[in-house]
């Protein structure tokens, strides 16, 4: 099959069958240079951002949410076309009918939508309200199936954070397909696999399956008609660069304003769009300044997307994150780095547009990326604070060449996996309820197995361990349990239809678990292993603190007595989770991963043997707890890489801050050592590093004055925020992390 | 054989080119006044690692030194234990580890000699160009070095001068230029650096209940310290 507007590209099955990755195998040119070719801001861009910025500082100052809609349901054609400045626009397309004001999405759950619209002085609409009285949203269907016992988790925090209110997210469309192929033939492809279910026999899971593809095909229409909205015919493919870019937006603002999932990841869309501006460049319609403002205002209007979010989940996910993740780099299967320039303008944006947490820039990092890139990649690290590194080299192998980054850590093959986000478990609760065999003490519930306190004077470590695994495995059998009514439900009351029409038919999915308190539980346990832990009771004669004597050895100091504790810990973990089979087969992963929620998991959790006192936040993912690494970054590093990214497909998330003085004697220093350190890191097989570089003290000016850095932007667990955006509390928790510093 | 070892740092950067593991050695004999490390000055105490042990732990790091990275001994002065510090720089050269020693140059006996032969290269203080205030103010003559010095260049192993720029002290174009001079017409020394003194050390002299020496100097500015680097 061929088409006018793919004059130019080389021929592949990607003609005759929906495949992005092949046409971007054999049309890519890979890039081995350094960032010398690079284009700055144009006056236009820096017009449009400047007006942005102003918005951005409206938004600040109306307490973190500009306006809302309040009286239309999000979709995607229900509001009027909205435009920044239409003069200045290259690439449209807004959420509602205005910059950043925020529409309500209840399929999720009426209530969430109804608090968060009181949390900023508004009302939900009377007509949406009535809308949605005899509807079932999944929310409602979830808690119809909850038992006691799960509820009780929920209650006693043991399990929290899980997509049960809210939309799950961490689907990533294949947003490119409707620029590569139009949406008419994207409708044709559906309409066919829909065709062939008829061949079948019909189960519960082809009928599902059937009306879900009914439903693809329904929005696949409504999109080609929002674009309509704005004037521009996305049935056929895209011509040029700039309607690849746009086309490639709309597919993405469709999948926004239809669904409010927590993470709303884009994919890997800058070496797709490099092919086109390529053809351009060739052609002479395009320069590279125009290439690169193409970029930026693609980027413009990422960083204005927006949820409405109540305050409780800001807790869990501070910053207002909308995980608009976009993998760069990368290397192929044949060898070549999928580098392309257009890697490099995406990274630039955070020069012409200044530094921001969104889109969630996130860099393929392998040993074999070309060094300008790698330098690049540093530099802009150092200077932004904005970008994080996922390795490559461990990911590739499992998940092939053309996989993205959903969220924060979840790898995913574009179009053809998906995940149902399951946020985490606190095991550091666990533990204590296991040494209570099997009571809260910190809610007063009673959950799980109901056995004796645990009653010797010093806890000992064999006893203890036989004890936690009784209790691991009770809570991963609910914890699986819970997850498959929460799918089920989503699924059935708040499908994502314009994403999985993006994505092939037959999808694979993954059911992401995930921990929180490893490091906390791997010292505590090493306390009680090393060092003398004696319980201390309360007059009811549960225990409620512990007097630690000794030293023993803590997670981030490469020491394997401690370290293999943890990496032990995420293997019985993982296998506990896979002896309950998942809603529609989905394969168990586990990520140790908090995101903000660290803060909120440590003040419902009481003291533990480490000498953590009660309320204390946890370290956030996988990081060891602050201040105890006492050989210095890399020592710290080392011991992380030691979880096998085997026992935890979903991400091993590690945030790392380092002063600039500890990097390096000259920015040049400074680029290379991190260089060096990010190929160390990585050639240990570890999985992913936030990297900040900066000083404690800038951090706490902010605090104490957040007006005056607006855009400061930190990598937090997986992703990054203002750091204005934060709670107080969450602030108080990034300060008081280690910075690693120079002697 | 083993070895005192006062700290480990897994992420040196400014010990050296590239990304290095550090080993601070314990016990100095100097007592200069704008010394960071004054917990290091005891000969005794720190933690006795066998020179084998202590390589381990170093290999623990090597995929993050890169072409350029590699060990750093520093200390208080590496030299006063230089028999452990030959073990160690053979170890490393067996596993192709770049050897790095960070020195007051105020030893030199056969032992040190020695261990030049396993070093990669030598990050010498020069503390002051004068011999009046390194005695002063150093406690042994500026001769000391120079004659370290000549050890290294006749035995051509690349050399990193150093000096920590004190206000009121050495923080004249004339000092600089008395360094550089040392520089040029030494072939081995390859690179000059001017460390600005810097006082967040005041906190281990607290806890140590000892006198910071020079607490009541100044930092240098960023202005004096560019136009200092600038006659480099």
């Amino acid at each position: 099959m061929m088409h006018e507007n793919w004059t130019g590209f080389n021929a592949g099955v990607w003609q005759d069958e929906i495949n992005v990755r092949d046409f971007i195998q054999t049309n890519y040119t890979e890039y081995r240079g350094t960032a010398d070719f690079l284009a700055g801001a144009t006056p236009r861009t820096n017009e449009l951002m400047q007006t942005v910025n102003g918005l951005f500082a409206q938004e600040r100052q109306n307490g973190g949410v500009l306006d809302i809609d309040t009286d239309t349901v999000s979709s995607l054609t229900s509001y009027a076309p909205g435009y920044i400045d239409q003069s200045k626009e290259i690439i449209v397309g807004l959420q509602t009918d205005s910059p950043l004001k925020r529409g309500v999405n209840p399929f999720g759950g009426i209530r969430m939508a109804r608090q968060a619209c009181e949390a900023y002085g508004y009302l939900l609409g009377r007509s949406v309200e009535e809308g949605f009285r005899y509807r079932t949203t999944h929310n409602d269907g979830v808690f119809r199936a909850y038992t006691d016992e799960m509820r009780a988790a929920r209650k006693c925090h043991v399990i929290t954070g899980l997509p049960d209110a809210y939309g799950r997210g961490r689907i990533i469309g294949d947003y490119r397909r409707v620029a590569l192929y139009g949406v008419d033939r994207l409708i044709e492809a559906k309409q066919a696999d829909k065709a062939a279910l008829a061949a079948g026999n019909f189960n519960a899971d082809q009928i599902r399956l059937d009306e879900e593809l009914f439903s693809q095909i329904r929005f696949l229409g409504f999109l080609k008609e929002m674009a309509a909205m704005y004037g521009y015919d996305i049935g056929r493919p895209a011509a040029n660069a700039r309607e690849a870019v746009q086309w490639t937006y709309f597919a993405y603002l469709a999948a926004i304003k239809e669904q409010n999932g927590a993470a709303m990841s884009l994919g890997r869309v800058s070496t797709f769009f490099d092919i086109y501006v390529e053809r351009d460049l060739a052609d002479g319609i395009l320069t590279e300044q125009g290439a690169q403002e193409l970029m930026d205002d693609f980027v413009i209007k990422l960083r204005m997307a927006r949820h409405l979010r109540t305050p409780e989940y800001n807790e869990l996910f501070g910053g207002d994150p909308m995980w608009i993740t976009e993998a760069v780099g990368g290397m192929g299967e044949d060898g070549r780095t999928l580098v392309t320039k257009s890697s490099f303008r995406m990274l630039n944006t955070l020069y012409t547009l200044g530094p921001s947490p969104e889109p969630n820039l996130t860099v393929l990092w392998s040993s074999a990326l070309p060094t300008g890139f790698k330098k690049f990649c540093a530099k802009v690290s150092a200077d932004t604070d904005s970008i994080q590194y996922e390795n490559d080299d461990v990911m590739r192998p499992l998940y092939g060449d053309d996989y993205a980054i959903a969220c924060c850590v979840s790898a995913m093959k574009v179009g053809q996996q998906m995940q149902f986000f399951g946020a985490r478990c606190n095991l550091a609760k666990l533990l204590l309820i296991a040494i209570n065999g099997g009571y809260d003490a910190e809610s007063g519930v009673h959950i799980g197995p109901q056995m004796p306190v645990m009653d010797s004077d010093k806890l000992d470590f064999h006893e203890v361990m036989d004890r936690f695994t009784v209790y691991i495995s009770w809570l991963m059998r609910l914890y699986v349990n819970t997850m498959n009514i929460i799918h089920y439900m989503h699924d059935r009351y708040a499908y994502e239809k314009i994403q999985m029409a993006l994505h092939d038919t037959q999808v694979e999915r993954f059911m992401a678990f995930g921990v929180a308190g490893l490091s906390v539980v791997a010292d505590s346990l090493s306390a009680i292993k090393y060092a003398m832990v004696l319980p201390v009771k309360n007059e009811d004669g549960f225990v409620v603190d512990f007097r630690t004597m000794g030293s023993f050895p803590k997670f981030g100091n490469d020491d394997d007595r401690v370290d293999l504790i943890a990496r032990d810990l995420t293997h019985q973990v993982i296998t506990e989770l896979r002896k309950t089979p998942t809603y529609r087969d989905a394969i168990h992963t586990l990520s140790v991963l908090t995101i903000t929620s660290n803060v909120m998991y440590g003040k419902h959790t009481g003291a533990t043997p480490d000498g953590r006192v009660a309320g204390a936040p946890f370290a956030p993912g996988a990081n060891p707890m602050h201040n105890r690494e006492e050989n210095g970054a890399l020592a710290s590093l080392n011991s992380v890489a030691k979880l096998r990214f085997d026992d935890c497909r979903d991400g091993i998330s590690n945030t790392f801050s380092i002063t600039p003085e500890a990097l390096g004697r000259t920015p040049e220093e400074r680029v290379d050592n991190l260089v060096s350190i990010l190929d160390g890191y990585f050639a240990k097989k570890a999985h992913h590093i936030n990297v900040n570089v900066l000083n404690r003290e800038t951090l706490m000016k902010a605090y104490e004055d957040p007006e005056a850095y607006p855009n400061l932007t930190i990598r937090v667990s997986g992703y990054a925020v203002n750091f204005h955006k934060l709670s107080r509390e969450q602030q108080r928790e990034v300060i008081s992390r280690t910075f690693h510093e120079a002697l | 054989m083993t070895g005192r070892v006062h700290s480990i740092q897994s992420l040196g950067t400014v010990d050296g080119p590239g990304v290095r593991f550090v080993a601070f050695l314990q016990g100095c004999p100097l007592r200069c006044g704008c010394c960071h490390n004054p917990d290091t000055w005891e000969l005794t105490g720190g933690t006795p690692y066998t020179a084998e042990a202590l390589v381990q732990k170093a290999t623990r790091f090597t995929e993050y030194f890169g072409e350029t990275g590699g060990i750093t001994l520093s200390g208080g002065e590496p030299l006063l234990q230089a028999d452990f510090v030959y073990e160690v720089f053979a170890l490393c050269r067996e596993r192709g580890i770049h050897t790095c020693l960070d020195t007051s140059g105020c030893v030199l006996n056969e032992a040190v000699r020695r261990a030049l032969t396993v070093t990669d290269r030598v990050l010498l203080d020069i503390k002051y160009t004068d011999d009046v205030s390194y005695r002063a103010l150093v406690g042994c003559g500026l001769q000391a070095p120079l004659d370290f010095l000549a050890e290294l260049e006749a035995r051509r192993i690349p050399t990193t001068l150093r000096q920590v720029i004190i206000p009121t002290l050495n923080d004249t174009a004339q000092n600089v230029l008395a360094l550089k001079a040392i520089a040029d017409s030494h072939a081995c020394v390859d690179k000059v650096e001017l460390l600005p003194f810097r006082k967040v050390c005041q906190v281990k002299y607290d806890a140590l209940g000892l006198p910071f020496a020079f607490g009541h100097l100044p930092e240098p500015s960023g202005e004096n310290m560019q136009r200092l680097n600038e006659l480099l």
